[in-house]
């Protein structure tokens, strides 16, 4: 990649600098995912159990 | 829709579900647009082709910063105004933000070396940016030690409004101090010191990583409030459980 942008002499230093972003925001972005899988699920979960919260309840029937 | 509405966690979910996909998708265009100006800039006449490193490592510093600003907004709207969604907004920016600031400090240290001739010196600007980031892990700490959300609420809104004293700490260090770090060359009296086949790129580049942060942050915000409804089934759960119904 440093050989088609010709970044220089100090290409491993900026290849690194943008490597070590991508890495960190993809870990951001499956951390944030899975948690959202998760959660969705515990809730389906308690809901299937007939557990519901009490806005629900209240809620008028259609 | 008022804006007061919106404190409705079920309202919120709704409008963040029609809205994250949107986000997203803008977020991935600005970022191709961003690179796509950042390969093609011109090389600095001093720094070379590191000039490129300056646009991740400065909207990554700009987004470390905005991530503890938003949290002292959102502790005032803990302490003060007891907002629903203050602490969920604030407990949810804390990992999102100190991920920025690592982001900067790598990013720093590795233009650091081939510029400066060392990866790390302790002046202002780089040890206030540090301390930021041990803020952000103590803030996360704090959340992660005390198991009532709201209890946790008020004491880490504390930790972040007395935390935000180091936010002029950081942006005026190189004015105040002598440093190694470069002075103010974007927001300053008179308009920026950039050239704007440089400036261009990177103000793209600080919007696309805006989007990011305010994308990842209604995610996770949504993930949050996904997981105070479970804690709370749980605990009608353990009411309404055989033998607790007397």
């Amino acid at each position: 990649m440093s050989a088609v942008l010709n970044l220089g002499p100090h290409a491993d230093f900026i290849v690194a600098s943008y490597a070590v972003t991508l890495a960190v925001v993809v870990l951001l972005i499956v951390w944030i995912a899975a948690d959202h899988v998760v959660q969705r699920r515990k809730v389906a979960q308690l809901e299937s159990q007939g557990i519901t919260r009490r806005s629900a309840q209240a809620r008028p029937p259609a | 829709m008022a804006l007061i509405d919106l404190a409705n966690p079920t309202r919120f979910l709704a409008l963040a579900r029609r809205l994250l996909p949107w986000l997203a998708a803008l977020t991935v265009l600005a970022f191709a647009a961003g690179l796509y100006l950042t390969q093609g800039a011109p090389d600095d006449y001093q720094q070379g082709a590191t000039v490129k490193i300056m646009f991740i490592h400065v909207p990554a510093a700009w987004l470390g910063m905005f991530g503890w600003a938003l949290m002292s907004l959102a502790a005032l709207g803990t302490l003060v105004w007891r907002h629903p969604l203050a602490d969920v907004a604030a407990k949810t920016a804390a990992p999102i933000g100190a991920a920025f600031t690592f982001i900067c400090l790598v990013t720093g240290s590795l233009w650091g070396r081939p510029m400066w001739g060392t990866y790390w010196v302790w002046d202002a600007r780089l040890t206030s940016v540090l301390v930021l980031f041990l803020m952000y892990l103590g803030v996360i700490a704090l959340w992660r030690t005390v198991e009532d959300p709201s209890r946790a609420a008020r004491a880490a809104a504390v930790l972040t409004l007395v935390g935000a004293v180091n936010l002029p700490i950081i942006k005026w260090s190189v004015d105040w101090w002598n440093t190694l770090h470069q002075p103010t060359s974007v927001m300053k009296l008179g308009g920026p010191a950039i050239h704007p086949t440089i400036l261009l790129p990177l103000l793209v580049m600080a919007v696309a990583f805006t989007l990011l942060f305010v994308t990842l942050h209604i995610a996770a915000m949504t993930n949050e409030i996904l997981r105070r409804r479970v804690r709370s089934l749980m605990l009608l759960k353990a009411q309404v459980a055989p033998g607790s119904d007397a």
